[in-house]
């Protein structure tokens, strides 16, 4: 499989006043199609800030930041809204759904960036919604649905614009077990049965299990063997 | 982009509470602006009723010195002085001082012709020419004290003393809205002859003249005519538009009016402020929703449809409510002033003033929140706790 994340020498600092705090160091990191990769730490290791890179959610400070051949950390923060909502579906540890807006509606709302028509859209947001097992619930809104059916909205609305990458912080963090399970099994089936590639950033080991790699940081640094590619 | 419609409008809905006494102050807010613009339009509103045609012309000294009624024949010589009439200021009291209208001694023919605005039935117009006695009053002011064709008004004289008593021959209405119906006119003859008997060195004197034109661009020229005539005389005289004549009034008063224009403007300042808390509270609770939606790849204009959506439709909705809200409340108000203001109606630009300051009322509500939301980092947003 080709590469669809490649980083070299990455690094991000933040400035407190005058002085330099270094959240990732020098971070090399090539992550492949159809991959499904944890990125584990302890809090504050970097690991969400991480994942925002890959995401084109946040800048690096130095180094390269390809996603599928385009150097992300060189695109106008115009062009990189627009590369986002093309590319990349977010799964986010408490759900992040529009609270006024039906499951259906949720699902919908990245479809409103792309030229399709409201059929192409229904048609699309009612196949993401079977995908997920939530086609009865569409008219739902997240107060009238659990933690664990918010989140599979959440996943629904992830896929619904066909993304090359799937990112996902904390996805199971709010979840009971039972929950994350079923959570966790529809990521392994989007991952296998639709060959998405997902980069998921957890504390929990059951979580990480499911992945087929997993990378730690520790102080913006990873820890693994440099060699071992994800 | 009807959900994105939808997600704007729910939003609003989405505190009930909130959005309810914000709407409910903002109309608060339009109803007191457009009620203190009216009280302010309604000051001006005798300049607003005033000709381009008509002159007045009244000694040079001050308006409470009279003018000779010789006066008119010489006036009347000018080229391009097309009519003449002329008035004094009774200033009588009707039963109690506080039952104040403005009233006049009049040449009745003339008068009538220079105000065509003034509007008689032909019997009503002719019983009063007929009746030096007679008097006739505006609309208004006849609802107000109930005044019936025939009946009998007495007036106590200030100015002229004594106790005077006009029949009431004639009820006029306005032509136009703005046309003064709260005047109560009856005849100079009536007032001169009274003179001549019990205080004969005020007789044969008039308070002014009113001269209407033949064109309304030679006013200045006109107004110098007559003003020449009477040079170097015992009662030189000063002759002005109408509407500068009335202005003259207003000005007494600017004051007062300035500091009711200030203060309707105060009020939209307050009620800016109290919306743009509302929505830079919506806006801070929502952090993480508009950094969610900048994750998905909304981006900032879209953010910034959203907010201003948002300010917009609350602000401009209990605008146009405020509007019509004022309705009523400057009829209760109209029925509270009597006579005080012979005009109190909500004019059509104070309605475009006010619509104006409820979309500056949201747009400056927006502006704030929309900025912070927009130039939040995604990742800080996402952080937030809503």
């Amino acid at each position: 499989m080709s590469p669809i994340v490649e980083i070299e020498n990455l690094t991000k600092h933040y400035w407190r006043g005058d002085q330099i705090v270094p959240v990732l160091t020098n971070i090399n990191l090539v992550i492949r199609e159809g991959d499904f990769l944890a990125l584990m730490g302890p809090s504050g290791s970097g690991k969400s800030t991480l994942l925002n890179l890959i995401a084109g959610l946040d800048r690096p400070t130095s180094g390269v930041l390809r996603v599928s051949g385009i150097n992300i950390a060189e695109l106008p923060e115009s062009s990189l809204t627009d590369w986002r909502a093309a590319h990349v579906g977010f799964i986010f540890q408490f759900y992040n759904l529009m609270p006024v807006l039906t499951a259906f509606e949720n699902v919908e709302l990245p479809l409103l960036l792309t030229g399709l028509s409201k059929r192409e859209r229904r048609e699309h947001v009612n196949l993401v919604l079977q995908l997920v097992g939530l086609a009865d619930r569409m008219d739902h809104y997240p107060s009238q649905l659990s933690g664990g059916q918010q989140q599979r909205v959440a996943i629904a609305r992830a896929l619904v614009i066909d993304p090359a990458l799937i990112v996902a912080d904390e996805p199971t963090g709010d979840l009971d077990r039972a929950s994350a399970e079923d959570v966790l099994d529809l990521m392994e089936r989007l991952n296998v049965d639709l060959g998405k590639t997902i980069v998921m950033v957890t504390h929990d080991q059951r979580a990480a299990g499911k992945a087929h790699s997993i990378r730690h940081l520790d102080k913006g640094i990873l820890t693994d063997d440099p060699g071992a590619v994800a | 982009m009807l959900l994105f419609l939808r997600l704007m409008l729910r939003n609003l809905l989405r505190h009930k509470l909130r959005t309810g006494l914000t709407t409910l102050g903002i109309i608060i807010a339009i109803v007191a602006f457009v009620l203190l613009r009216t009280v302010v339009d309604a000051w001006y509103a005798g300049a607003e009723a005033t000709s381009a045609h008509r002159l007045i012309t009244r000694n040079a000294i001050s308006l409470t010195f009279p003018l000779p009624i010789s006066y008119a024949n010489r006036i009347r010589q000018i080229d391009g002085i097309t009519g003449l009439s002329y008035s004094n200021w009774f200033g009588g009291v009707y039963i109690d001082e506080r039952n104040f209208f403005p009233q006049f001694a009049i040449e009745p023919k003339s008068y009538l012709e220079l105000y065509p605005e003034l509007v008689l039935s032909e019997s009503e117009e002719a019983a009063f020419l007929k009746d030096r006695k007679g008097a006739i009053a505006g609309r208004k002011l006849a609802q107000e004290y109930g005044w019936k064709i025939g009946d009998v008004i007495p007036l106590r004289g200030t100015i002229y003393a004594g106790n005077w008593s006009f029949v009431l021959r004639g009820i006029y209405r306005g032509a136009e809205k703005k046309t003064d119906e709260t005047l109560f006119l009856f005849h100079w003859d009536n007032l001169n002859e009274t003179l001549k008997k019990t205080d004969p060195a005020r007789a044969e004197r008039v308070g002014v003249f009113v001269l209407r034109i033949d064109r309304a661009d030679r006013a200045a020229e006109l107004s110098e005519a007559v003003d020449r005539l009477f040079e170097n005389s015992l009662a030189e005289t000063l002759t002005e538009t109408e509407e500068a004549f009335q202005l003259g009034f207003v000005a007494m008063t600017e004051a007062i009016l300035i500091a009711i224009k200030i203060v309707s403007f105060v009020v939209i300042a307050i009620i800016m402020a109290v919306m743009a808390n509302t929505m830079a509270m919506s806006a801070r609770e929502r952090r993480r929703e508009y950094a969610t939606l900048k994750a998905v790849g909304f981006g900032p204009r879209y953010l910034l449809t959203l907010i201003l959506g948002e300010s917009l439709a609350l602000s401009i909705g209990s605008g146009v409510l405020g509007i019509v809200a004022a309705f009523p409340a400057a009829g209760f108000l109209a029925s509270k002033f009597g006579t005080l203001f012979p005009v109190f109606e909500i004019s059509p630009h104070t309605i475009e003033l006010g619509l104006l300051a409820s979309c500056l009322i949201g747009l400056a509500a927006a502006v704030f929140p929309a900025w912070r939301v927009i130039t939040l980092p995604v990742g800080e947003g996402l952080r937030s706790i809503g």
